[in-house]
C-alpha cells in the first residue's frame, strides 16, 4: 500500500499542499480528483520524488520511499513527453532498461504492450511521426514497461477517443487486478466514476473527501426519491410529510416519505419507476470542494 | 526487479547519447568535412603551391637565369617583357642594365625570383629549431580548429538536455536514475564519440601527410599528435560539463542561446589565445599551463620543441585537476536546475540547496 501522509509543500508564500493524507490501496484503482490548481499535479511529482516536500511522508508497504524503491514505480508526469525522435519500439525498451530491466524481459514486454495498446504497427516509427492520441499510448506504455509495483499517472486520459480510453482501461485494470495500486488524476468525472474503486478529492491543497466509491455515495447519500407515474404526479405535494423538489409531469423528485408516497401512488394507478437518488460523483464533487 | 546500478545507468544514458547523435545527419556531414578539410589543408598547398615563379627575359639577361629554379620566357625587348609583368603573365622580368641586370615587377620586389638572382651566404644555425615557422603555424591551426570543433560539437549535450527539459521525459528519468548518472552518462557519451572521431583523425592525418610528401614532418607531428589526444579528451571533459549545465539553465531550445556565451568563451578562447601567440613562447607557456587554454598550447609546444615531457604531464595533472572540479560544481548545479521550468535559472538559484 502507498501511504500519503500530512505532505505540505509551497511555492514561495503560496501553499500548495496543506496537509495531504490519503492512501492508495493495492489491486484498487484509486481517482484523484480535484479542480485545475487543486494540488494533483504537486501531490503526484512529490510521491515521485520529482519534487520534495516540506513536511510530512510518502510510505511504500509502511516505510518511507526512498529513491531505490522509485524505479518501481510507473510515472505518466502530466506534461507528456518522450524523445521525439527515437523509435517507438526502442524508447519503449530502453525505458524499461533504464527502470532495471534486463534487456530481453524489457523488449518482451515492450511488444506486449504495444500489442495491447494496438501500437505493433508504429514500433518503427520515430514517436514525432505519431498523432497525439498515439503518443499518448506510447507513455503509457513508458509507465509501464518496466512492471511497476505501483502506477502513478497524471491524468492518462485526457486527450483519448473513447475507443482509445477503453484500450488504455483494459490495460491498467490488469495490472490493478494483479495487485498493483494504481493511483490517477483525472477531471473527466464520468471517466472516474465508472472505472475507479477508490476516490480521493482534493481541493485547494486539501483533501475534502477520501474513501471508496460506495462509502463516498452513502456518506453523501440523501433521502431523495425519484417516482414516475402514469399521469401527472402533481398530488405529491398534498402527501403529508413530504416536500417536492422538482415536477415535471409525470415525474417527480421528492424527500421523505418514500413508502406513504408509495403507496398512494399504488393505489392511483400504474408507477412506470421508483428510486432512491443516488449522487453521482460529480454531485459530491461539487458538494465537496 | 533489480534497480540499474549507477554505472548500468550512466551506460544506458551514454548508449542513447550516442546512437542518437551518430544516427543525425548533422554528425557525419560535420565529420566528413573535417576530414575533408585535413585533406585540403596538407595535400592541396603542394599540389597547387608548387611549380617555378615565371619571369620574362630580354636580350643578355638570358646568362643570368640559366640553371635557376625559374620558369623562363624570353622576350624581344624590355617594352614585352614589361607588358607580360603588367598583364600578370609573369612575376616578374629580368632585363639587361649596364653591364649588369635589374629585375622588373608590378608592386611588391619578387623575393622568390629575387632570392634566384642573387648568391645567399653560408648560414650556420647555432639552435636549429627541428620545426620551421610555417609547419608550426599548420600545426597550430590544425590543432586549433580540431579543439574548436570538437568544442563546440558539445553544444549538442546542451540540446540534449533542452531537450530532455522541454519534453518532460526529464521527470520520468528523474524519478527513475540519479540526476548524477544522467550528467555522467551525457559526458561519457560524447566523450566516447569525440574519442572515436579523434582516433579516425589521427589516423587520416599522417596519411594526408604521406599523400602530401611530407613525410619527415610525420615524424614530429606523430609524438605531437600523442599528446594532443589526451589534452584534448580532458579539455572536451572539461568544456562537455559547462555545455550540460548551460543546457540544463533553460527550458527551451530558442533560450539555449542566453546561456550559450560563457561556454563559447571557454572554447574560442583557447582557439585564438594560440592563434594570436604561437609566436611567443613566453605567454605560450602560460597557456600550456592554464587548464583551458593547455588543450592547444601545450601539444604546439611540445611539437615545436618547445617544452619537456615533464611540463607536459604537469600541465596534464592541472587540467585533470580542474576537471574534478568542474565536474563536482557542473554536477551541483546540473541537479539544481534540471527540474525547474520556465524562465533561465540563475546560476545561484542553481547551486542552492534543494528546497
Amino acid at each position: 500500500m502507498l501511504t500519503v501522509r500530512g505532505i505540505c509543500r509551497s511555492f514561495g508564500d503560496h501553499r500548495v499542499l496543506d496537509g495531504v493524507s490519503f492512501d492508495v490501496r493495492p489491486g484498487r484503482m484509486t481517482g484523484f480528483l480535484g479542480a485545475n490548481g487543486s494540488g494533483k499535479t504537486t501531490t503526484m511529482r512529490i510521491v515521485l520524488g520529482v519534487l520534495a516536500a516540506h513536511g510530512g511522508s510518502v510510505s511504500w508497504h509502511g516505510k518511507p520511499v526512498t529513491p531505490a524503491d522509485r524505479p518501481h514505480f510507473g510515472y505518466m508526469p502530466e506534461e507528456r513527453g518522450l524523445y521525439p525522435k527515437m523509435k517507438v519500439r526502442e524508447q519503449i525498451t530502453w525505458l524499461g532498461r533504464l527502470h532495471g530491466v534486463d534487456r530481453t524481459t524489457a523488449q518482451r514486454n515492450t511488444d506486449q504492450l504495444l500489442d495491447d495498446l494496438e501500437l505493433t504497427e508504429r514500433a518503427g516509427d520515430r514517436l514525432e511521426q505519431l498523432s497525439l492520441g498515439n503518443q499518448q499510448r506510447v507513455q503509457i506504455a513508458a509507465a509501464l514497461v518496466h512492471d511497476p509495483d505501483v502506477l502513478i499517472l497524471d491524468e492518462p486520459f485526457s486527450g483519448l477517443d473513447p475507443i482509445a480510453v477503453e484500450t488504455v482501461l483494459d490495460v491498467l485494470r490488469k495490472r490493478a487486478a494483479n495487485g498493483v495500486p494504481v493511483l490517477f488524476s483525472s477531471h473527466q468525472l464520468a471517466i472516474v466514476e465508472r472505472l475507479c474503486d477508490d476516490v480521493v478529492i482534493i481541493s485547494r491543497g486539501r483533501i475534502a473527501a477520501a474513501g471508496s466509491r460506495e462509502e463516498l455515495r452513502d456518506r453523501h447519500a440523501t433521502a431523495r426519491y425519484e417516482i414516475v407515474v402514469a399521469e401527472d404526479a402533481g398530488w405529491i405535494r398534498d402527501v403529508a410529510g413530504t416536500t417536492i423538489l422538482d415536477l415535471d409531469g409525470p415525474r417527480a423528485v421528492f424527500e421523505h416519505e418514500p413508502q406513504r408516497v408509495l403507496a398512494e401512488a399504488v393505489r392511483r394507478g400504474e408507477v412506470r419507476s421508483f428510486t432512491p437518488v443516488v449522487p453521482t460523483l460529480d454531485e459530491i464533487f461539487k458538494e465537496v470542494i | 526487479m533489480a534497480r540499474a546500478s549507477f554505472a548500468q545507468a550512466t551506460w544506458l544514458v551514454a548508449e542513447r547519447e550516442m546512437k542518437t547523435f551518430v544516427s543525425s545527419k548533422g554528425f557525419w556531414i560535420g565529420f566528413l568535412a573535417t576530414i575533408a578539410g585535413l585533406f585540403a589543408l596538407t595535400v592541396l598547398p603542394t599540389a597547387f603551391g608548387g611549380g617555378d615563379p615565371k619571369v620574362a627575359v630580354v636580350g643578355s639577361a638570358v646568362h643570368a637565369v640559366q640553371g635557376k629554379q625559374l620558369d623562363v620566357r624570353e622576350v624581344a625587348d624590355v617594352q614585352a617583357a614589361a607588358d607580360l609583368v603588367r598583364a600578370d603573365e609573369v612575376e616578374a622580368a629580368v632585363v639587361p642594365d649596364g653591364g649588369g641586370i635589374k629585375v622588373l615587377a608590378l608592386n611588391d620586389p619578387p623575393n622568390d625570383v629575387i632570392r634566384q638572382l642573387v648568391a645567399a651566404p653560408p648560414v650556420e644555425l647555432l639552435d636549429p629549431a627541428a620545426v620551421d615557422s610555417d609547419q608550426r603555424f599548420v600545426t597550430v591551426l590544425v590543432f586549433g580548429l580540431v579543439f574548436l570543433m570538437f568544442g563546440m560539437g558539445g553544444a549538442a549535450i546542451a540540446q540534449s538536455t533542452v531537450t530532455e527539459k522541454q519534453t518532460r521525459i526529464v521527470e520520468i528519468l528523474v524519478s527513475t536514475v540519479p540526476v548524477r548518472a544522467l550528467l555522467a552518462g551525457k559526458i561519457l557519451g560524447h566523450v566516447l564519440l569525440t574519442l572515436g572521431q579523434v582516433l579516425v583523425l589521427a589516423l587520416a592525418a599522417p596519411i594526408a601527410l604521406r599523400v602530401a610528401g611530407l613525410s619527415e614532418l610525420l615524424a614530429v607531428v606523430v609524438p605531437a599528435l600523442g599528446w594532443f589526444v589526451p589534452f584534448l579528451m580532458l579539455g572536451f571533459v572539461l568544456i562537455s560539463s559547462m555545455w550540460a549545465v548551460a543546457g540544463a539553465l533553460v527550458s527551451r531550445q530558442e533560450d539555449l542561446g542566453s546561456t550559450m556565451g560563457l561556454v563559447m568563451l571557454a572554447v574560442m578562447g583557447p582557439y585564438f589565445g594560440v592563434q594570436f601567440f604561437f609566436d611567443n613562447p613566453a605567454v605560450l607557456a602560460v597557456l600550456s599551463f592554464v587548464p583551458f587554454t593547455a588543450g592547444v598550447a601545450m601539444p604546439v609546444r611540445m611539437f615545436a620543441q618547445q617544452a619537456q615531457p615533464w611540463e607536459a604531464l604537469v600541465s596534464l595533472g592541472l587540467l585533470a585537476a580542474t576537471v574534478v572540479v568542474i565536474l563536482l560544481v557542473a554536477s551541483r548545479l546540473y541537479t539544481g536546475s534540471l527540474l525547474q521550468t520556465g524562465a533561465r535559472v540563475k546560476l545561484s538559484r542553481a547551486w542552492a540547496p534543494a528546497e
